[in-house]
């Protein structure tokens, strides 16, 4: 079933979470944490170290709490979680209403240390934990003639101050066409350094596809739609010209208002230098999906 | 009145305390990003802070003269100053997009010829240098007072660039750039022509 991909990055990688909360004890002892981020980052190699718990869930762009990035941690406490189902309907032989803990019951759980590119041009190293989509999508049965998956997030204005604004067409929504899906590099998170996802990174279950734009990786999921044609996603919709239904990381095809060639990893502080960014953020393996697509026509 | 009170309190205050105060926010914005206050994305947060400080200190310069025209609030020895500090912040802003935020050369220039809200944000800048090097009394006298008052009419245009610069680099609909140019377009238009002779002749 699970573990069809390996880690690039090892286990090695994953000591900074000890070392974060060791720091994160002696800055208690001195009384701010505020320094976090100058102290204990000289060893750090090449930017694969994962970034800390602290830096994970505290830079977030989840615009149903706000626009701004500490918007999400300040204010999605709120967020009931408990209870959750997701509704996997379209072309399945199970569809219906799927308990969170149902789900979790069968699927294998693991660790995936990935990398994760924004679209603003920042990045950073996630350690996650969660279980392939395709394990799921097995479950509920894919029917022959599914093309395409198709997901939603939650929406609950009393509980999420930023749909008040019409910043997007809520709720949002996200789609991949059924080979990224069934791709062993796409999973659903629900954890991050092994404890359960905090709300701000899209609790209690999300999508992480790790070779494109973090805004493909559509968080607290309540559906999942198989259908045969393609669905319509929220930033494309909003702006078609900028946010391409594809959306994979390519350093040749720019975003129109900025530069996609380069990215600040983060964590380094006021003088932290940018690095070039890599195709399809680093995981070449998944170019075999897109052989004969000119991909600057589907950005 | 109010208007005589702030008048009356304000005359025997000058203008230098500005340029020492205006150094504190920048210097506060860098001490927080170097010690973790601006969070983990500190270049960004500082280069944003900055943006903001500049569009807010326009903004005052712009409200100087409405103020005086409307409600009888004369700042004008304070407009220098303030058109001053508007140029050292929009300089700091610049410095860190070009030092600590791109810092790549070749990206630098790319991103000025082909990035419209960088050619905007920068045409603002370009607008706003000869204002500051001649906001001084020896340029008045150099140029004229009519020509002077002219050329610094470029603080209109530079100000609507430097709101629409906010209001083109944001994602999706936000109100908070749309605001700020909001502000600067309704200063503006106190200045229509209906209105211009009086200002003409009541400013300097």
């Amino acid at each position: 079933m699970a573990h069809r991909w390996t880690n690039t990055l090892t286990r090695n990688d994953v000591t900074e979470e000890r070392l974060w909360l060791n720091r994160r004890q002696i800055m208690a002892g001195l009384g701010g944490m505020a320094v976090a981020g100058l102290a204990g980052r000289a060893g750090a190699a090449e930017g694969l170290e994962p970034n800390s718990y602290e830096e994970i869930t505290s830079y977030n762009n989840y615009y149903e709490f706000g626009t701004g990035k500490d918007d999400p941690a300040r204010y999605a406490g709120d967020l009931t979680i408990s209870p959750w189902s997701v509704k996997i309907d379209g072309m399945v032989d199970k569809p219906g209403e799927y308990g969170f803990d149902d789900i979790l019951s069968k699927m294998t759980l693991e660790e995936r240390i990935y990398r994760f590119r924004c679209v603003e041009a920042w990045s950073m190293v996630v350690p996650w934990t969660g279980f392939e989509l395709a394990d799921l999508l097995t479950m509920a049965g894919v029917k022959s003639g599914a093309k395409y998956v198709a997901f939603e997030t939650v929406l609950r204005p009393d509980e999420m101050p930023g749909v008040r604004y019409n910043v997007l067409d809520w709720p949002y929504v996200e789609g991949l066409r059924l080979d990224e899906a069934m791709h062993p590099l796409t999973i659903m998170a629900t954890g991050i350094y092994g404890r359960d996802i905090p709300r701000q990174n899209g609790a209690p279950l999300r999508l992480v596809v790790p070779w494109k734009y973090g805004y493909k990786s559509i968080k607290s999921i309540v559906r999942i739609t198989l259908t045969d044609t393609q669905p319509p996603t929220s930033w494309n919709k909003a702006n078609p010209n900028e946010y391409g239904f594809y959306s994979n990381v390519n350093p040749q095809v720019d975003h129109p208002r900025w530069s996609q060639a380069t990215e600040r990893g983060i964590g380094g502080g006021l003088f932290a230098k940018r690095k070039d960014t890599l195709m399809f953020n680093g995981y070449d393996e998944v170019a075999s999906l897109y052989e004969g697509m000119d991909l600057t026509v589907n950005h | 009145m109010i208007a005589d009170r702030i008048n009356a309190a304000t005359r025997r205050i000058p203008a230098w305390p500005l340029y020492a105060i205006s150094v504190l926010p920048p210097a506060w914005f860098l001490y927080q990003g170097l010690t973790g206050g601006l969070g983990v994305e500190p270049i960004s947060a500082l280069e944003h802070e900055l943006g903001q400080l500049a569009l807010k200190m326009l903004i005052a310069g712009l409200c100087i003269t409405p103020l005086r025209r409307f409600a009888g609030v004369n700042l004008m020895r304070y407009r220098r100053a303030i058109g001053l500090i508007a140029f050292f912040y929009v300089v700091l802003h610049l410095l860190v997009w070009l030092v600590l935020d791109v810092g790549i050369v070749s990206q630098i220039w790319a991103d000025i010829l082909k990035r419209p809200y960088i050619t905007v944000g920068m045409g603002a800048f370009a607008l706003l240098f000869p204002l500051a090097v001649t906001s001084n009394n020896l340029s008045i006298r150099k140029l004229g007072a009519k020509r002077w008052r002219k050329l610094h009419r470029l603080a209109y245009a530079a100000a609507l660039l430097g709101a629409l610069h906010f209001v083109m680099l944001v994602k999706g609909f936000q109100i908070e750039p749309l605001i700020y140019m909001g502000i600067v377009v309704v200063l503006l238009a106190l200045r229509l022509p209906l209105q211009r002779v009086p200002f003409l002749r009541a400013s300097g």
